[in-house]
């Protein structure tokens, strides 16, 4: 049997809410819609109905009905949209009741996302932005999101498309065009600079820093000697007891993460294991732990009395100020009485904005990256060539590799870009 | 009441080779046409080959058909284009004597056994859905497995020049109405195109001694490797329009139908008239004009670059504001002709009509311009209206092996916009695509076609066994030291001769090293692999991926209305076009990776 086409999901938040949205997306989408509800509403006009568990015929809840058929819809297929009264049971008893009604199985996670990209409503960086949209925590994550998702990049991509297609116009040209004085190699002239520029905006965006770090966090480590505070410091920077705090060196054996919003920017702070000669197995692990850790943070809250042990950024923090230790230049806090917590959360605030993504600008993430550094890589091919066929092949390789960032483009775009140039005279 | 296995409609340069190729196949084949003395006539410009387009003519040679030794056995002129460039995008060209051709390609046609009957069809026999032959004016009934339809902008054909208007395209055009009718009343997809021709002027009023004269290529190479000889050659000139000449045109440019509103078919983007040419590229001081003699017993030229539709009267002045061209005389005045073709889309990759079956097309009826267009896609229909006929596999060319290939896809997938002519650009594995390499390419194509003669098949056993020979001799492997005779007999490096030609230091101690017997095409051949070596193998990585794609078959009657997502024109499109892979459908305009996705899921869908 093959399996269902129409799926439907909760898309709102978990349930208990004021209001949960159920959504039900496919060619079955206006039948199982019919199922619950009797009669379908009016096209794109929000209907309050009745909804009826379709075996018992019990109510299941008053709700605002959407009926959209595709494909103008956010999926590109025929939509129904539940606006529930968000309590647990209710959202529950509409899911069971859905289920239900034959041809309809649950969507799986993205599987919205999906069917709007398989249908053409979205391409695949909108795709990807909207995923981080969704998952945005904080208002910096949401604004990077929206770009991705507003299609920023693509944008981007474009205009470098258009560039790469008109140089590889004129080199075609120069091509098939060799015998007549329409073509003239001026017009070549000038396309090494223009791939440099190319080169040099690619290298730029590249600079700047990953979306991930945006997405799942700047990457704080305490680090330092046993006994040093780090614990009971993260509790007092998290506002919780994430970590156990004792007396006793070497309580902390493993990493402990705790994610965290510090005015609107994303923050994972990462307890780790007392640095020393470890005196079992376990602790032993745990600080190599705690190494690894260090290498992949962005910051690092060194509570050691010497230097930090490797060059990266560090912040040297004291701890326990308030036992009266003293002061050595480095900044002094109290887990306890909170004394300069703010100043230090205004510090790692600091540093953590020059990891993250400027405010408005484009972020990449991985697969963008990559792609973008295969671009770099192509186009300096491009420039490096002397043969006039090479050049004209590695700049159709680039185009190529447009195509995937954004999938658009062909052979005939590049002929329009030729012909809408040049003075051809057979 | 006759019976053939084929039956081709039209003598231009697709129906000679059509007709030429299903004879080859072993088939009966009858050749429709006016007059007899209408094969092989160039119509246009007398220059055959070119880039992108002499890559076309070595692959109809390379099948043995008719054009590449016709021109050779007309040409008085020969230029390799872009000589300074790769051998990817050589482009070997003719001047050709129309004469000397035209007589050349009826000896060939008759001698490969096609029957070359005169008349005039009346309409095209159908027979339970299916085309079975022809009835001529008169009354006589031919039969036949499969058709050819190549007869070139007969369809509503329109003449201009200047506020003059002719119906019809050659002389007696409008004869071949009532084939037309029944044509257009297939309610196939139409559009209308235009194209057009420069006056022809007196050749003995031209100061060719003022002008930049363009000799013959010393070197003696040939459009097909059967020819031998030369006829006498002939120089060729270079002049330019003038800031004048301009003005005379733009003056006159109100009297141009193109200007009037009553040429509305597309024209060629790569081949504009001169009023064209002027508006469009107003700040430039001149345009190349080259002066092509048309033949040895003529003394008519052909100014290449000066296509007009303009009044008589003005074309006269126009001409004579041109440096060289001031005392010429204008033997016959440029016109331009306005014609409906066939959206090719309609076909399949045989070139065979969907809607009708046993019926092909071939040329300019399928919107191509060009000589070696309409031969090269008369050689494909012929061929596999041969196959149809003797109910044998179809013979199906591939843009990866071949020029013939990129074109009958790019025709029968994208459509035609404006008159389809051959660029190198439209080939994206151009690298491997060389007019030097047809043979090789063509191969296995043309063993399973089954189309060669005994001659080209002798012809093809001596160039394997050189072939053979050439590769044994680069296959070795030399030290680098010993190749440089430099006293770096210690440096280490070992490669293959092959190898070796990617580095241009070494490069020339390797060619020196070829020895005398070895020296030729084939060795030239596989020297010119080694060199892109690099590229070629990025190439063929790119043909398996796409040969993945090309396992995902699409049914013929998939309904896209069907396919989720897709955007109406990609529905229109795709059922129009039918494509019959998924690679296929990649290649569409306008079809998004999205809707590729979506197409994907549905073909799984129905296959499981």
């Amino acid at each position: 049997m093959t399996r269902p086409r129409t799926i439907f999901a909760l898309s709102s938040g978990r349930p208990p809410a004021g209001i949960a949205v159920v959504r039900i997306s496919g060619p079955g989408a206006g039948a199982a819609g019919d199922a619950l509800i009797g009669s379908r509403p009016p096209e794109r006009r929000a209907t309050a109905a009745e909804l009826r568990d379709p075996g018992s015929g019990e109510v299941l809840d008053r709700a605002l009905v959407l009926w959209l058929p595709g494909p103008g819809t956010a999926t590109g297929e025929d939509l129904v949209e539940l606006h529930l009264h968000g309590g647990r049971a209710v959202v529950d008893g509409v899911l069971q009741a859905l289920a239900g009604v034959p041809g309809l199985r649950a969507a799986e996670p993205g599987e919205f996302t999906r069917r709007a990209f398989e249908n053409g409503r979205i391409d695949l960086n909108e795709a990807e932005g909207l995923a981080d949209l969704l998952a945005a925590e904080t208002q910096g994550q949401r604004r990077a999101a929206m770009l991705a998702a507003g299609g920023a990049l693509s944008r981007r991509v474009a205009e470098w498309q258009a560039r790469l297609l008109a140089l590889s116009a004129r080199a075609e040209a120069q091509i098939d065009y060799a015998d007549e004085d329409d073509v003239s190699p001026a017009d070549t002239e000038g396309s090494v600079d223009e791939l440099a520029a190319l080169v040099a905006e690619m290298r730029r965006l590249l600079a700047q820093p990953p979306v991930e770090r945006l997405r799942d966090g700047v990457r704080v480590v305490l680090a330092g000697p046993p006994n040093s505070g780090k614990s009971s410091l993260l509790n007092a920077l998290s506002g919780r007891e994430a970590s156990i705090a004792t007396p006793v060196p070497g309580t902390t054996r493993d990493v402990i993460e705790v994610p965290l919003s510090v005015r609107g920017v994303p923050l994972i702070l990462i307890d780790t294991a007392g640095l020393r000669e470890a005196e079992d197995a376990i602790e032993m692990f745990g600080v190599r732990k705690a190494h690894d850790a260090m290498e992949g943070a962005d910051l690092v809250l060194w509570m050691g009395d010497g230097p930090p042990p490797t060059g990266e950024a560090a912040l040297a923090v004291r701890s326990f100020s308030d036992l009266g230790a003293t002061a050595d230049g480095r900044l002094s806090v109290s887990a306890r009485t909170g004394e300069n917590l703010d100043r230090l959360l205004n510090l790692i605030v600091k540093e953590a904005e020059a990891v993250l993504p400027a405010p408005g600008e484009v972020a990449l993430n991985r697969r963008q990256r990559d792609l973008i550094a295969t671009l770099v890589l192509q186009i300096e091919a491009a420039g490096d060539a002397r043969d006039p066929l090479i050049v004209a092949d590695e700049l159709r390789a680039a185009l190529r590799l447009c195509d995937a960032l954004t999938g658009r483009a062909g052979v005939e775009q590049m002929l329009d870009a030729l012909f809408g140039r040049f003075c051809l005279g057979k | 009441m006759k019976t053939f296995d084929v039956i081709v409609v039209g003598g231009g340069h697709a129906g000679c080779e059509a007709a030429a190729a299903a004879s080859r196949m072993g088939t009966r084949c009858a050749l429709i046409t006016f007059a007899g003395s209408d094969l092989g006539q160039m119509s246009c410009n007398p220059a055959i080959g070119g880039v992108g387009k002499g890559h076309l003519v070595r692959e109809v040679d390379a099948l043995d058909g008719l054009m590449g030794r016709a021109a050779d056995r007309a040409a008085i002129h020969y230029r390799m284009l872009n000589r300074s460039k790769g051998k990817a995008v050589h482009g070997p060209r003719v001047q050709a004597d129309r004469e000397l051709y035209a007589a050349a390609v009826q000896t060939m046609v008759k001698a490969q056994g096609v029957c070359v009957i005169e008349g005039e069809v009346a309409a095209l026999s159908i027979t339970s859905g299916q085309a079975t032959g022809v009835r001529l004016v008169g009354g006589d009934e031919l039969i036949a497995g499969a058709v050819v339809l190549s007869t070139g902008t007969f369809l509503n054909g329109r003449m201009f020049r200047g506020e003059e208007r002719t119906v019809g395209g050659r002389d007696g055009a409008a004869a071949s109405r009532r084939l037309a009718e029944q044509i257009l009343d297939l309610a196939l997809p139409m559009a209308r195109l235009k194209t057009g021709t420069p006056p022809r002027l007196d050749g003995r009023m031209i100061a060719w001694d003022r002008l930049a004269l363009q000799p013959t290529d010393e070197d003696r190479w040939t459009m097909s490797p059967m020819s031998n000889g030369r006829v006498p050659q002939v120089s060729c000139a270079v002049t330019r329009t003038s800031a004048r000449t301009h003005d005379v045109i733009r003056r006159a440019s109100a009297l141009s139908p193109l200007k009037s509103g009553d040429i509305i078919g597309a024209g060629p983007r790569y081949c504009p008239s001169i009023e064209d040419k002027v508006e469009r590229f107003g700040d430039r001081d001149g345009h190349q004009i080259f002066l092509e003699p048309e033949g040895l017993r003529t003394t008519t030229v052909y100014p290449n670059g000066l296509s007009t539709s303009l009044p008589t009267a003005s074309q006269e002045e126009m001409v004579r504001s041109i440096a060289g061209l001031e005392r010429a005389r204008i033997v016959m005045p440029g016109y331009a002709v306005e014609y409906d073709h066939v959206d090719p889309g309609a076909l399949d990759r045989r070139l065979a009509l969907r809607a009708l079956p046993g019926l092909f097309m071939a040329g300019q009826i399928n919107g191509t311009t060009g000589y070696e267009e309409a031969a090269a896609q008369g050689l494909a229909a012929g061929l596999n209206a041969a196959a149809h006929a003797l109910g044998r596999e179809p013979i199906i060319f591939e843009r990866e092996s071949s020029y013939l290939g990129v074109m009958i896809d790019d025709l029968t997938l994208q459509g035609v916009s404006d008159p389809y002519r051959m660029l190198t650009a439209r080939a994206e594995y151009r690298l491997r695509l060389r007019a030097d390499n047809a043979e090789t390419r063509l191969a296995k194509l043309g063993d399973a076609a089954g189309c060669l003669s005994a001659e080209r098949i002798a012809h093809r056993t001596r160039r394997n066994e050189r072939m053979s020979a050439a590769a044994a001799h680069l296959g070795e492997r030399d030290r680098r030291g010993a190749l440089l005779s430099d006293g770096t007999a210690a440096d280490g490096e070992i490669r293959s001769r092959a190898d070796w030609m990617r580095f241009p230091a070494i490069a020339p101690a390797v060619l020196r090293n070829i020895p005398e017997t070895l020296v030729g095409p084939e060795m030239d051949e596989l020297l010119e692999d080694a060199i892109y070596a690099p590229y070629l193998e990025r190439q063929d990585d790119e043909v398996r991926r796409v040969m993945a794609d090309r396992q995902v078959l699409l049914s013929p009657d998939l309904d896209y209305s069907r396919v989720g997502g897709l955007s109406n024109e990609m529905i229109e499109k795709l059922s129009a076009t039918r494509p019959e892979t998924l690679e296929q459908a990649t290649r569409i305009r306008g079809i998004t990776p999205a809707a590729l996705s979506a197409i994907l899921v549905t073909a799984r869908r129905r296959a499981a």
